[in-house]
């Protein structure tokens, strides 16, 4: 089982690429150096602590790093005679997600240098990402180039459906899995190879939980919330809603025919993030997608706040093209 | 479910630092687990055990250390002890506060041989 990804071998699918071949995990090439120093733990530490072993390693027993004290009571046996084995207990304060974060740092600092907009939208299934996604591509296409990693346990039907709209898509099937991680986002990228200035939208799995702790490296987490669910879901799934930064409630075409109080939905996501923006939309209808695509241009123009380089180096390659051009027209 | 991936997360970590701090066997796993970090307590213990198996820490016992959300009361002006994200103060009822803790999801210590 890979132990980045929690993939077992053959679930996590990403398109065009076999599956375990690009995977280089650290943690995994540290079984290579097979050293059999073989000395038993039994010493009785009256050599001075003189081992002269040729390899060098600095095996600490029960004693801190720096510190020259010996103290086997603080073994769990609180106590140590000669030969006695006794656990030692290693401080370690390791995050569980440190290494989900490193990836995920890894693909910010990606989109960073892209000056590229990444969006990780999460909902429960069937709220509408996908057409919301294929809609708002055809609105924002003709001025920006769009990139999409669809998540999803099976089927590459979603990542098709964008190829539909014209963007470059590329399907993660994450098998077992319930979400997307920072691992498997960086590798889909270096399928997609997005553009610079342009925006990346990443659907993640179906599933209002497990998304939530999972950083894929983006700039917002968006929320889709269809009004066919109920008005508690924020407060039913907290950290979701707290996770994110904006709600698109979808399908609002269809509030005349049902039950549903648009206003406790606000209030429900508020009391959970008391900053979240919340936009009504209709991804059938294009209801709202003027506010929606007017967010996304404006959250992308402050991403690009701060860049010059990029733009300078933008019109630079321009007047490079243009020299050779002129420089070809004269020869 | 993502307990199995955390508890993947784990053993990862137990791997590394099994080759820089020698040792073999892990006896136990301390965990700080946080009551808003999204991790199911239970599940947790079940995918540890699932995962674990084979491993350097086959036969380790996770040791839980489950700490308190803290949250800070604009109102009373003093930090208070919370359960969910969205309650209100348990003191005044305020909604006004500020969650300071509770997302812990961290190994502390490891038992080793």
């Amino acid at each position: 089982m890979c132990t980045v990804c929690g993939c077992a071998s053959g679930n996590v699918n990403i398109e065009g690429k076999d599956p375990h071949k690009p995977h280089s995990h650290e943690a995994g090439d540290g079984h290579t150096h097979d050293h059999t120093h073989d000395h038993h733990h039994d010493h009785t530490h009256n050599d001075g602590h003189d081992h002269d072993h040729s390899h060098s390693h600095d095996h600490s027993h029960n004693h801190v790093e720096g510190d020259d004290t010996h103290d086997y009571g603080q073994g769990p046996a609180h106590a140590h005679a000669p030969g006695l084995s006794q656990g030692r207990m290693v401080q370690i304060e390791q995050n569980i997600l440190a290494k989900n974060n490193e990836y995920a740092a890894a693909n910010r600092n990606f989109f960073n240098e892209r000056g590229i907009l990444a969006l990780n939208l999460v909902s429960s299934p069937g709220s509408g990402k996908t057409t919301t996604l294929c809609e708002t591509i055809k609105q924002l296409q003709n001025e920006h180039d769009c990139f999409v990693i669809e998540g999803d346990q099976q089927t590459a039907n979603d990542a098709e459906r964008i190829r539909e709209t014209g963007a470059k898509a590329i399907q993660v099937n994450t098998g077992k899995g319930c979400h997307l991680d920072g691992h498997m986002v960086g590798h889909a990228l270096g399928s997609l190879s997005p553009t610079e200035g342009s925006f990346m939208f990443i659907e993640n799995v179906g599933n209002l939980v497990c998304p939530a702790s999972f950083d894929l490296g983006e700039a917002h987490k968006v929320v889709v919330l269809s009004v066919t669910e109920g008005e508690d879901k924020p407060l039913k799934y907290p950290d979701m809603f707290h996770a994110a930064d904006l709600m698109l409630l979808n399908k609002v075409d269809l509030l005349p025919h049902i039950n549903f109080d648009v206003e406790a939905v606000v209030a429900n996501a508020r009391r959970v993030n008391p900053g979240i923006k919340v936009l009504k939309i209709s991804a059938t209808t294009g209801e709202g997608f003027d506010d929606w695509t007017s967010w996304l241009k404006a959250t992308r123009a402050v991403a690009m706040i701060g860049r010059p380089a990029l733009h300078e180096d933008r019109s630079a390659d321009k007047t490079d093209i243009n020299e050779a051009g002129s420089k070809a027209q004269s020869a | 479910m993502h307990e199995m991936s955390i508890c993947e997360g784990i053993l990862q970590v137990l791997e590394a630092e099994s080759q820089t701090k020698n040792f073999k066997v892990v006896k136990k796993v301390f965990v700080e687990i946080g009551p808003l970090s999204g991790v199911e307590v239970e599940a947790l213990r079940f995918s540890f055990d699932v995962v674990m198996k084979g491993s350097l820490a086959d036969t380790a016992v996770l040791e839980v250390i489950e700490t308190d959300a803290k949250a800070w009361c604009m109102n009373c002006n003093e930090p208070v002890i919370i359960k969910q994200r969205f309650d209100d103060c348990p003191q005044c009822g305020s909604a006004q506060i500020q969650v300071t803790s509770g997302e812990e999801l961290a190994i502390k210590e490891l038992e080793v041989d």
